[in-house]
């Protein structure tokens, strides 16, 4: 479980991104982070991890306090993959790219390269396995950065605008991933602007402003609440700004297969009827 | 204030600490410039840039003191140090990296030169930005930057260096693709946007330097000034290593 109790956080440049955060995320659970940008959604997440430390409140990461424990063993719990993999890579190989958090851990050689190929077979990476990662194309090095948290197998995955940069073939394959990571009890936290892809994943949502908790709830009751909407600076999604404009169709629908199965009853119901005439 | 004036001003106040050697007179060097800071309203940029040079100030100090040099002499060589650090501190925090490219430009530089100079300055604060992105990523990653031996936490730094030059060059290319699609290098002259004028306070400011470098220079062949001399020894046992 994350706890964050009553949480502050203030840049040293005086600058207040967080103001009196109170969240709680079970274990197994899916939640997209959403939010304008500054809205501290990126820093709230770099507590979860210790980067950041609150200057006022605590996080608690499965019940210990982040201030008191390194950003070295809160990660061994909390991944945290960065939006721009190219923050990060530097090794020559992705091989040794994806080992290199596990011999930081400690693992020995053998178990190193059992997660390593196990990793790679799992993200389609095995031949990119001997390639240096500078050479991949963005979606790849975005699935390097990916497995090179993934491979020690943190209970809690936190995933920082995932869908950048990616086309909606590597979004879908990305969806299908996130969905069956959480299928396997594992945590995910995912901060992001878009807003379809959410729609499409259905994840509990909360939406950030301003360093404060605006909204908390399942996503078709938050994307559909135009106030919180626009008050989060967020794009409403278009199935839920079409539906809202008929009166007799539901305003909770945010994703396309909900409103094709909607649609689809209509236009059955309405065909029975001229029938019946 | 021009640019150009302000240079010609940071200049005096270095050819005057290169002249001095007294104590005495470098440290009012160094004092003279603090209401320069206040009017500036840049104390507390200031104060960090002089943290930051501190160690630098400590090791000419003991690189002065160990070999041979007096204490006193030691002394006046750091206050030199720091009077050189804080007036190109002053120099670079009162001007923005467009006014310094306009001011090079005036004084004839190639226009690519200038541009190069203006925005490597540009990119220091984005680069600094990148490498604590860089840091975060590594530390998510298990790299302990604080732990092992000299040599350790010397190799701890590669995580750290690769992603953030490699980043730097992706930015260059970027850069110099962006420039390139919106005229840059096209040899037609350049029509700039703002020109810089010298006013009667710029002139009046380049006149007082000049006269301070002369009189400094005068006082430093001619004049006798109070010298300050701190004894210190170090005790025998380190006079022997």
């Amino acid at each position: 479980m994350i706890s964050a109790d009553g949480v502050h956080f203030t840049y040293p440049n005086g600058n207040e991104v967080l103001r009196g955060i109170d969240l709680r995320i079970d274990d197994g659970e899916f939640l997209a982070i959403m939010g304008e940008n500054g809205a501290g959604k990126t820093t709230l997440i770099k507590t979860f991890n210790g980067l950041l430390r609150p200057t006022k409140g605590q996080v608690f990461v499965n019940e210990i306090d982040t201030k008191k424990t390194s950003v070295a063993s809160l990660s061994r719990n909390v991944g945290l993959v960065f939006q721009n993999p190219d923050h990060q890579l530097f090794c020559e190989t992705v091989r040794d790219e994806v080992a290199y958090s596990l011999r930081n851990f400690g693992y020995s050689r053998d178990i190193v390269e059992r997660r390593v190929k196990g990793i790679l077979e799992t993200l389609d990476l095995v031949p990119y396995m001997n390639s240096s990662p500078f050479m991949l194309s963005g979606g790849e090095r975005k699935r390097v950065a990916l497995a090179s948290v993934l491979v020690w197998n943190p209970q809690h995955i936190v995933l920082d605008e995932p869908t950048i940069g990616q086309d909606y073939q590597q979004k879908d394959r990305l969806r299908n991933f996130i969905v069956q990571l959480n299928s396997q009890g594992k945590t995910v936290i995912m901060v992001t602007h878009d807003v379809e892809f959410v729609a499409e994943c259905r994840p509990r949502v909360m939406l950030l402003s301003r360093g404060k908790i605006i909204g908390d709830g399942r996503a078709d009751k938050i994307l559909t609440d135009g106030r919180l909407i626009d008050q989060a600076s967020l794009l409403h999604p278009q199935i839920s700004l079409m539906f809202s404009s008929f009166n007799d169709l539901p305003h909770d629908v945010i994703d396309v297969y909900s409103a094709y199965t909607i649609v689809k009853k209509r236009i059955r119901g309405s065909r029975n009827v001229i029938a019946s005439l | 204030m021009d640019p150009r004036a302000k240079f010609v001003v940071i200049m005096a106040i270095f050819v005057i600490s290169l002249i001095q050697t007294n104590v005495l007179a470098l440290s009012l060097i160094l004092v003279a410039q603090v209401p320069l800071i206040w009017i500036a309203k840049s104390m507390k940029r200031w104060g960090a840039s002089m943290k930051g040079g501190f160690l630098l100030a400590t090791l000419i100090f003991i690189m002065n003191f160990a070999t041979g040099s007096t204490f006193t002499y030691s002394i006046a060589m750091t206050i030199r140090f720091l009077a050189l650090l804080s007036s190109f501190s002053i120099f670079f925090m009162t001007t923005s990296p467009d006014d310094l490219g306009l001011a090079l430009e005036e004084a004839h530089v190639p226009y690519t030169l200038c541009f190069t100079f203006t925005t490597a300055v540009r990119l220091v604060p984005t680069m600094a930005t990148d490498a604590q992105t860089v840091v975060d990523a590594q530390r998510s990653r298990g790299l302990e930057l604080d732990k092992g031996n000299l040599l350790k936490r010397i190799r701890n730094y590669i995580p750290i260096l690769i992603p953030l030059i490699v980043s730097a060059i992706r930015r260059s290319v970027e850069l110099a693709e962006a420039l390139e699609s919106r005229g840059f290098g096209l040899s037609v002259k350049r029509q700039p946007v703002t020109v810089l004028r010298m006013r009667k306070s710029d002139y009046a400011a380049i006149l007082a330097a000049v006269a301070l470098l002369m009189l400094a220079a005068w006082a430093s062949i001619y004049a006798q000034l109070p010298i300050i001399e701190i004894h210190f020894e170090l005790p025998r046992l380190w006079c022997i290593v």
